[in-house]
């Protein structure tokens, strides 16, 4: 029996540190029956693209709160592509002003939430997308 | 057929992303793990496997990130599966080992891996001993497996290792407890974490005692050490090791390859009572009649005890004593 279940990894780049918007998304994703692995505070994005390649994720989800988005999210794309995860769903939180999210997401790949967004929006927007694309798990 | 055969390839060429997505087959009962494993399974064998297991908090974690060090540092590569329990009720988990081992990301000589127990009906021993036999082939020469101890689901999973350690810690409970709880059964090794926090003297000498009433074994026998180390300030790490080490000397001549055979045909039987409860219960109607005698009033014990005779009757080689049975 074939038995697929999202896998999300939630990482946190950069040097701010508040970590109660990622823990709060990471708690809802869990409820709503996805598996969440939660790696903690400071990652760079070598450490988020290795990590979310080790777990084998459907999902990155990264909370930027410091401002330093434009740098970090094509970084952490870079970094997921080299090491042949380049279509993994990226998806972000924190303060990003409209014009920055209309550019990153225009990069393919990414859908950005802001401050305001309803959480359960974001697990049900995951696993509409997810549902869209279908196995996930495929040969390499 | 080509794409199966790149997986291995790529396995054996230490890419670890065929680690990753092997993992994920064997985790979502994918029949391309089965189709791999016979591929690879002849080059297992290399990796001591150390289960790591007891209650939550007791700093499990922490002591596989110490362990993991120790190996590097002994220039062994080390592969983790860290396993935590899924909600039974929305079927999502919370992953947060790694924050424990989050320096080790970037160290190519470790990978680690997040398990969530899913449904725990046999299908996470399954899983995880398959996770480990793709560290295994994949190189690694210590496969290091956290489980929360201790349901038949996780005593399965750490049970299947070379060498188990059980970690408990003061203000969790004593010596008794852990007794009770049937941890002491399952350990190779006791560990008492959290050395420098008050109660831990005392636990060890409880443990101590525990494990002399429980050892009326004939000598030469193996005998449970209990070992003291503050994972949380790196201390007493290599007595943990040498604890280990002593275990799997001890298993020369004979005993590992006979631990290993149990477990693996331990494996075997639990394949086989999944695939046939799945076949049973799903393909030949039985959930369908099982209901309908329900209904019709009949126990439970008679219902079951019809279906069963119906199908030892059908079994080949059981010569006369059953055929009366059979429909
Ligand atoms: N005082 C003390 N705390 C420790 C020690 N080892 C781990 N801890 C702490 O115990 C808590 C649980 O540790 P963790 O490794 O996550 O436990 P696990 O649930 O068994 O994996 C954490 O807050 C650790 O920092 C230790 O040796 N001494
Ligand atoms: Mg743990």
């Amino acid at each position: 029996m074939v038995q697929r279940k999202i896998r999300v990894l939630i990482g946190k780049p950069g040097l701010d540190g508040h970590d109660r918007g990622a823990k709060t998304v990471a708690s809802v994703l869990r409820d709503s029956g996805m598996e969440v692995i939660y790696t903690g505070l400071h990652q760079t994005p070598e450490m988020i693209a290795e990590a979310a390649a080790q777990e084998d994720v459907d999902v990155v989800g990264l909370s930027i709160l410091s401002g330093a988005h434009m740098q970090l999210f094509p970084r952490v794309r870079e970094e997921l592509a080299a090491r042949g995860m380049g279509d993994v769903l990226l998806v972000g939180g924190g303060i990003i002003p409209a014009d920055d999210m209309a550019q990153l997401e225009s990069q393919g790949f990414t859908k950005l939430f802001g401050p305001g967004t309803n959480t359960e929006e974001i697990a049900k927007w995951i696993r509409e997308e997810m549902e869209r694309r279908g196995d996930s798990g495929g040969d390499l | 057929m080509e794409a199966k055969q790149n997986i291995v390839e790529r396995l054996r060429s230490g890419d670890r992303r065929a680690v990753a997505r092997l993992i994920t087959w064997a985790e979502a009962g994918d029949p391309r793990f089965a189709r791999a494993l016979s591929m690879f399974y002849s080059s297992i064998g290399s990796a001591w496997r150390v289960g790591v297991t007891g209650p939550p908090g007791a700093g499990k974690s922490t002591l596989v990130n110490e362990l993991a060090i120790a190996h590097r540092a002994a220039q062994k590569t080390v592969g983790i599966l860290a396993v935590d329990p899924s909600s039974p009720f929305t079927g999502g988990a919370l992953l947060g080992d790694r924050i424990r081992m989050e320096d080790r990301t970037s160290d190519p000589g470790v990978f680690i891996r997040s398990m969530a127990s899913r449904d725990s009906h046999g299908g996470l021993a399954r899983a995880a001993i398959d996770a480990c036999d793709v560290m295994d082939a994949y190189g690694f020469d210590e496969v290091i497996v956290e489980t929360v101890g201790v349901g038949q689901a996780e005593y399965d999973v750490v049970s299947a290792a070379d060498t188990v350690l059980v970690v408990l810690c003061p203000g969790a409970g004593d010596g008794i407890q852990a007794m009770k709880s049937g941890l002491l059964e399952v350990a190779d090794v006791l560990v008492v974490n959290k050395s420098d926090m008050p109660g831990a003297d005392r636990l060890i000498v409880d443990l101590e005692e525990a494990v002399e009433l429980r050892s009326r074994k004939p000598a030469g026998e193996w005998t449970v050490p209990v070992v003291a180390c503050s994972a949380g300030r790196g201390q007493g790490i290599d007595a943990v090791l040498a604890a280990v080490e002593a275990h799997r000397a001890h298993l020369a001549d004979g005993r590992l390859e006979a631990r290993r055979g149990e477990m693996r045909e331990g494996q075997v039987r639990r394949l086989v009572h999944e695939g046939l409860e799945s076949e049973l219960w799903h393909g030949h109607g039985y959930a369908e009649r099982s209901a309908e005698a329900l209904e019709s009033g009949a126990a439970p014990y008679d219902v079951a005890g019809e279906i069963l005779a119906e199908i030892v009757g059908r079994l080949p080689g059981r010569g006369t004593t059953r055929t009366g049975a059979a429909t």
